[in-house]
């Protein structure tokens, strides 16, 4: 199992010591070339007008929807915007995910918010219970989804913060900055 | 369980959001949206650039928080502004219009020539600049959750940058190899808190992100301090006192991401015009320095 880490701009380092905890090979993606041979990709935080425009003078555009028809991609935050099919605004999008999702949702960076969640196929699939203590930073929020993709996960008040289409992922949190790996493991789980 | 705000997780986590991105000093919406265009992670809203700043002489205040909340509407990117060293009300306002992250800044004139702000008091995340691991993590106790070295700011000149980068990072390695025993003496000789001192240890680095700042001017600079071991760059005069600000942000958001591929370093800095004149650190009077305000 390789899985590759977007590094073209964000916390793509805090995602690649996340998959070695749990055992898995992590490599950093910068160039299409790169994409070659991986299992799955993760598609960090950061800023999704810097990722989306480096993506684009690197001409990883293609390779990345062309990769995501066939592999598990996994995007947080910046990355799930990356991912979504419309943000209502102009800049880069990969389309890959049939979600709506709106950027800087629940305000600037003194409202930006720690808490505990349910997640019931993440506790499922990893066999246990306790809540999913996610970090919401500048957080998007997931504002419909459509086609194929479901809700994963929505806070108390019905907004959506993860949503899941087939072997594609997106979290408006970010597991990468915690001790948790059931996040991680999740993914592997649709990577396999 | 309550939603908590303002907690150490999210005040670090933003500075990690920026990692290998470019945060560029901007002093009006439109050079905010030409930065946001060109890849900047981040702006720095100010009214002045350093190098005017160092030109025009007089005390630097915190910016006319108007000017600030235009360039916040104008982007959709974090956005940063700096209050002068030890001028907690200045940060109070900046906190108070939401500003992302407050730079407490030499580059601006000191308010308090012994103290600086008690960071942890705020819910707004700070950052701070620093020449040796030392200032560093007496910055980290006082609450900064991001660290930048200083470099001296609107110079264009990144022999200051090297330097105290190679300095916090040179530390660092030197302390990885002392004994456990060897860290009290560490912490008194360079005025740093001993459990931050023991934390870095552990980890091998900064327990915050850690950029670079004055002085970088061209993309080889800013791949250089890449290099060197820092987390992502502040272009502060460099963009805006260039020839063709746009392409040149362009091309140093380029050579962050790809700072270890010669061959894109050469192709990104092809053609960007004139890089700013400069002024050379070394025949500069030590009274224009602005690298030795923080304590």
């Amino acid at each position: 199992m390789k899985i590759g880490v977007l590094a073209l701009q964000g916390d793509f380092a805090e995602h690649v010591s996340m998959l070695k905890r749990i055992g898995v090979e992590a490599v950093e993606v910068r160039l299409p070339e790169q994409l070659n041979g991986l299992d799955g990709l993760i598609i960090p935080g950061g800023e999704s007008t810097t990722i989306g425009k480096l993506a684009v003078a690197y001409n990883l555009m293609e390779p990345l929807r062309e990769f995501g028809k066939s592999h598990a991609v996994w995007g947080t935050c910046a990355g799930a915007i990356f991912l979504s099919r419309d943000i209502g605004r102009d800049q880069p999008l990969l389309e890959l995910m049939d979600i709506k999702v709106q950027r800087n949702a629940f305000g600037r960076q003194v409202d930006s918010f720690e808490t505990d969640l349910e997640i019931d196929e993440l506790f499922k699939t990893t066999g246990t219970e306790h809540p999913y203590h996610a970090v919401f930073i500048r957080a998007p929020i997931i504002e419909s989804v459509g086609g194929k993709a479901r809700v994963l996960c929505a806070l108390a008040d019905g907004r959506i913060v993860a949503a899941q289409q087939g072997h594609l992922l997106a979290t408006s949190f970010h597991p990468e900055l915690t001790n948790d790996t059931r996040f991680h493991e999740y993914f592997i789980s649709l990577a396999s | 369980m309550e939603a908590k705000t303002g907690t150490w997780t999210e005040k670090k986590g933003l500075a990690q959001m920026l990692k290998g991105g470019v945060i560029m000093d901007v002093v009006n919406a439109e050079q905010a949206k030409i930065a946001e265009d060109a890849g900047a992670c981040a702006v720095m809203a100010l009214e002045r650039v350093p190098a005017d700043i160092r030109a025009d002489g007089g005390v630097a205040r915190m910016s006319d928080p108007d000017m600030i909340l235009k360039i916040m509407e104008a982007v959709s990117i974090p956005v940063m502004a700096k209050c002068r060293i030890g001028h907690f009300v200045e940060a109070q306002i900046l906190e108070s219009i939401g500003v992302d992250y407050i730079d407490e800044s030499e580059v601006l004139t000191p308010a308090d020539e012994d103290h600086h702000i008690l960071k942890h008091n705020f819910k707004v995340p700070f950052v701070c600049g620093c020449r040796n691991l030392g200032e560093a993590l007496r910055r980290i106790g006082e609450g900064a959750a991001m660290i930048r070295t200083k470099g001296e700011a609107g110079t264009g000149d990144v022999v200051e940058a090297v330097r105290h980068a190679r300095t916090v990072i040179g530390a660092i390695r030197q302390l990885q190899g002392m004994a456990d025993e060897e860290l009290m003496s560490f912490a008194k000789n360079n005025g740093a808190p001993y459990e931050l001192v023991k934390e870095v240890k552990d980890l091998g680095r900064l327990p915050v992100v850690n950029f670079a700042a004055g002085g970088v001017a061209t993309p080889a600079d800013a791949a250089l301090m890449m290099q060197l071991g820092v987390d992502g760059v502040f272009v502060g005069s460099g963009i805006f006192k260039s020839g063709d600000p746009a392409r040149r942000a362009q091309a140093i958001v380029k050579a962050v991401t790809h700072y270890q591929d010669a061959a894109i370093l050469a192709e990104v800095s092809k053609n960007l015009g004139e890089a700013m004149v400069g002024r050379n650190v070394s025949q500069m009077p030590e009274a224009e320095k602005i690298a030795g305000r923080g304590w």
